[in-house]
């Protein structure tokens, strides 16, 4: 990109978005139509392959990946609002296609791929304007997105930009919420036991809503804390900076 | 078999978790592991350093480690220690009876060895009517109730000092309770003191093998390690092959990372270097020294390159500490020698991946542990890796027991998923489905029921992403 900001971008709802946030999949696409970048949406997206993968079932998950790599043709950044998916397709991609005939063409996508708030930060360099009423927010930080994808704050740094945000930190930020993908259901006694430390230590923060960047985490935290009746609320990073932005 | 090890795991961390007393012990313990060690690296920039460096010296030291045994062996021998190969932990055993039957030995006082944690070498030693005791504090503790340890480096984390209070009340003679932990420390001391004196032979671990000089390097910080090695008339140690490294100065680095991972000290109290045997005019230290060089499946995790950095490990147990898992459940629950993320994938390496699928599959991949080891294992890879060796028998590796993890409603279960997912109209008709008719599934149904035991049910959006998108006519590729 030369340094020069895209004027077009490819946009990769992730299965999770699809299905269970598809407010957080538009807040996205909004997000970067606001930042003057037009969003290409290719028909087709289902899944990036990273269930099968963790599991060990490479092959079922180089079938899936393939349909999907061959949805982004053109050589423009792929943005996704999901770091777990954002780390399958950047990091994990080149692993799973290691000794492939079409390693080649597959670390070229996984070059091209970001996760929607190191894209606005990184490359987009946007700039908020809050317009939403004062609000006291608690941050998860997903564990792919730190670990595999490397994001370095920039979910935080977009909140930080919002003057009436509050953002309360966790006791244990990094630590796994008890998601794990398929981890959730194989070991489903050890997951509750995170996800519901997880949901209190979000409670205690005193914040009205728990944000992050990825489905997989909302989903476990979200069924958690409605199970306890609590009147703390999650929502994707997206979803809610496109609120505060937009004007009623 | 593996049905039989997986309800094994899920079950005896289920129980773990019911319990709040060693819940409360573990979240306590590894917070305060976690702050000292975070207090020891200040700059992110020195310890990444540090951790290069270290990685460096593990992974160049198992590239040449055939070359560097034979001289680490050479050396030893030059140096008047005897050095032993086992193959399998039986042959260990043997071999460490027979050394003690030739010196008529009848009690043996053991420094902390893992390694012998492994060969289960007390009970074997006990079959053949020798006393082994323990004399690391923890160990101790634990081998007054029967217990294994629950943690590399500290193995009786999981208890405070009530229980211990208790326990010693009980079991050690002539005590009387108290939970003062100066008074219970004196308790155990006045009990080893006596023991390090009498004993036949001591035992201990290595922590480092260092080639050029056949020199023994043993990390601790109770000092029980060197009257182990020092006060008997004859010292048996014992260590898995992947110990050595080539040079003295490679020991400085990776003792600094060891120390600082494991308890946030930045030295232990005591550092020792054992080089042989007593010498003429020597006023101590024993009189014959042994080296028992155990294999036990890891020179086939060597021959594998990936799996290889498995072997790199300094067992400081940092993985342990940051893991979500391991910090819940604690380490008994594993039931292997070597419990937390090392252990998750070194105990499959060595016993069988069908056999302990368990062990691999209870992780979140979080990458805690990955981030945090001093010698950069990719330990959430190795799971992966492992997860793949245990349902494919055809990818030419030398993994123990490959592709019998396998079962036929899981291959079933992801080729029908890759079946729709790879077909965008199947796709598409399977989330109009789940969007219209998701909420109505029942909560009871198979993998929901173990979703929904403590949250709600997911309920899909009315309608998709994509289905919003085609509707706003958009521009689409």
């Amino acid at each position: 990109m030369n340094g020069s900001k895209p004027k077009k971008v490819y946009f990769y709802g992730t299965c999770l978005v699809d299905l269970f946030f598809p407010d957080a999949g538009m807040a996205g696409i909004q997000l970067l139509r606001e930042a003057g970048v037009e969003v290409v949406f290719p028909e087709g997206q289902t899944c990036c392959g990273q269930p099968a993968f963790n599991c060990g079932y490479w092959e079922e998950a180089r079938e899936v990946a393939r349909t999907q790599v061959a949805l982004f043709p053109q050589d423009l950044p792929v943005v996704l609002p999901s770091g777990s998916c954002a780390g399958m397709m950047k990091v994990h991609y080149p692993e799973l296609f290691h000794g492939q005939p079409d390693e080649a063409k597959v670390r070229a996508f996984s070059a091209r791929v970001y996760e929607l708030t190191q894209f606005l930060v990184d490359v987009l360099d946007v700039k908020l304007k809050d317009l939403g009423e004062p609000v006291k927010v608690t941050w998860h930080s997903s564990c792919h997105a730190v670990r595999d994808l490397g994001l370095k704050g920039e979910p935080q740094a977009l909140i930080g930009q919002l003057a009436h945000v509050e953002l309360a930190p966790l006791t244990r930020e990094h630590e796994c919420c008890g998601f794990g993908g398929t981890f959730s259901v194989r070991q489903p006694e050890i997951s509750a036991a995170m996800s519901c430390d997880k949901a209190a230590d979000a409670e205690a923060t005193g914040a009205s809503v728990v944000l992050s960047t990825d489905g997989g985490c909302l989903l476990n935290v979200n069924g958690t804390l409605e199970a306890k009746n609590s009147k703390l609320k999650v929502q994707h990073v997206a979803e809610f900076l496109w609120e505060r932005t937009r004007a009623r | 078999m593996h049905a039989e090890t997986e309800v094994h795991f899920r079950d005896a961390a289920a129980k773990a978790l019911l319990d709040p007393q060693l819940r409360a012990n573990f979240r306590r313990a590894m917070d305060g592991l976690i702050t000292k060690r975070k207090a020891q690296f200040p700059d992110p920039r020195d310890l990444q350093d540090l951790r290069d460096l270290s990685t460096a010296i593990r992974s160049r030291s198992l590239l040449n480690l055939p070359e560097l045994l034979e001289q680490f062996e050479a050396n030893c021998t030059k140096n008047g220690i005897k050095v032993h190969w086992a193959e399998t932990c039986e042959q260990a055993n043997e071999l460490i009876l027979g050394i003690m039957q030739a010196k008529g030995a009848k009690t043996l006082v053991k420094g902390k060895s893992m390694v012998s944690e492994e060969m289960h070498l007390n009970a074997f030693l006990e079959s053949k009517g020798i006393e082994a005791l323990e004399s690391d504090l923890g160990e101790y503790i634990i081998q007054l109730d029967g217990e294994t340890p629950s943690h590399i480096i500290m193995p009786a984390i999981h208890k405070n000092k009530d229980q211990i209070a208790r326990q010693f009340s009980q079991k050690i003679k002539d005590a009387k309770y108290t939970e003062d932990v100066d008074e219970l420390t004196a308790m155990a001391r006045k009990v080893l003191r006596q023991k390090f004196l009498d004993a036949d032979a001591g035992l201990s671990g290595v922590n480092f093998a260092v080639a050029e000089t056949g020199t023994l390097c043993l990390v601790e910080n109770e000092g029980n390690g060197r009257m182990s090695t020092h006060v008997p008339p004859l010292h048996i140690a014992v260590m898995g092959l992947e110990k050595v490294v080539a040079r003295l100065e490679d020991v400085a680095p990776l003792y600094a990372i060891l120390t600082r991972s494991a308890t946030g000290q930045a030295v232990s109290t005591y550092f020792n270097m054992i080089t042989g045997p007593r010498g003429a005019g020597e006023k101590d230290g024993p009189q014959e020294v042994h080296l028992v060089i155990l294999d036990n499946g890891r020179s086939r995790i060597y021959a594998d390159p990936q799996l290889r950095a498995t072997l790199r490990c300094i067992r400081c147990g940092a993985c342990m500490n940051h893991c979500p898992v391991y910090t819940r459940v604690g380490g008994h629950a594993y039931e292997a020698v070597y419990p937390g993320p090392i252990g998750k994938i070194l105990t499959p390496q060595m016993e069988g991946v069908g056999v302990r699928h368990d062990l691999i599959h209870g992780s979140s991949l979080c990458g805690a542990c990955g981030e945090v080891c001093p010698v950069e294992i990719p330990i959430p890879e190795i799971l992966v890796r492992l997860r793949r060796e245990a349902t494919h028998e055809d990818l030419g590796s030398t993994v123990a027991g490959k592709g019998t993890g396998r079962t036929a409603t899981e291959d079933w279960a992801w080729r029908l998923w890759a079946g729709v997912t790879k077909r965008p109209v199947l796709y598409r008709i399977a989330t109009w489905f789940a969007t219209r008719f998701g909420k109505a599934l029942p909560a009871g149904a198979p993998l929901i029921k173990n979703w929904t035991q403590s949250r709600t049910k997911p309920v899909p959006a009315r309608r998709s992403l994509s289905e919003r998108m085609r509707a706003e006519g958009g521009p689409h590729a």
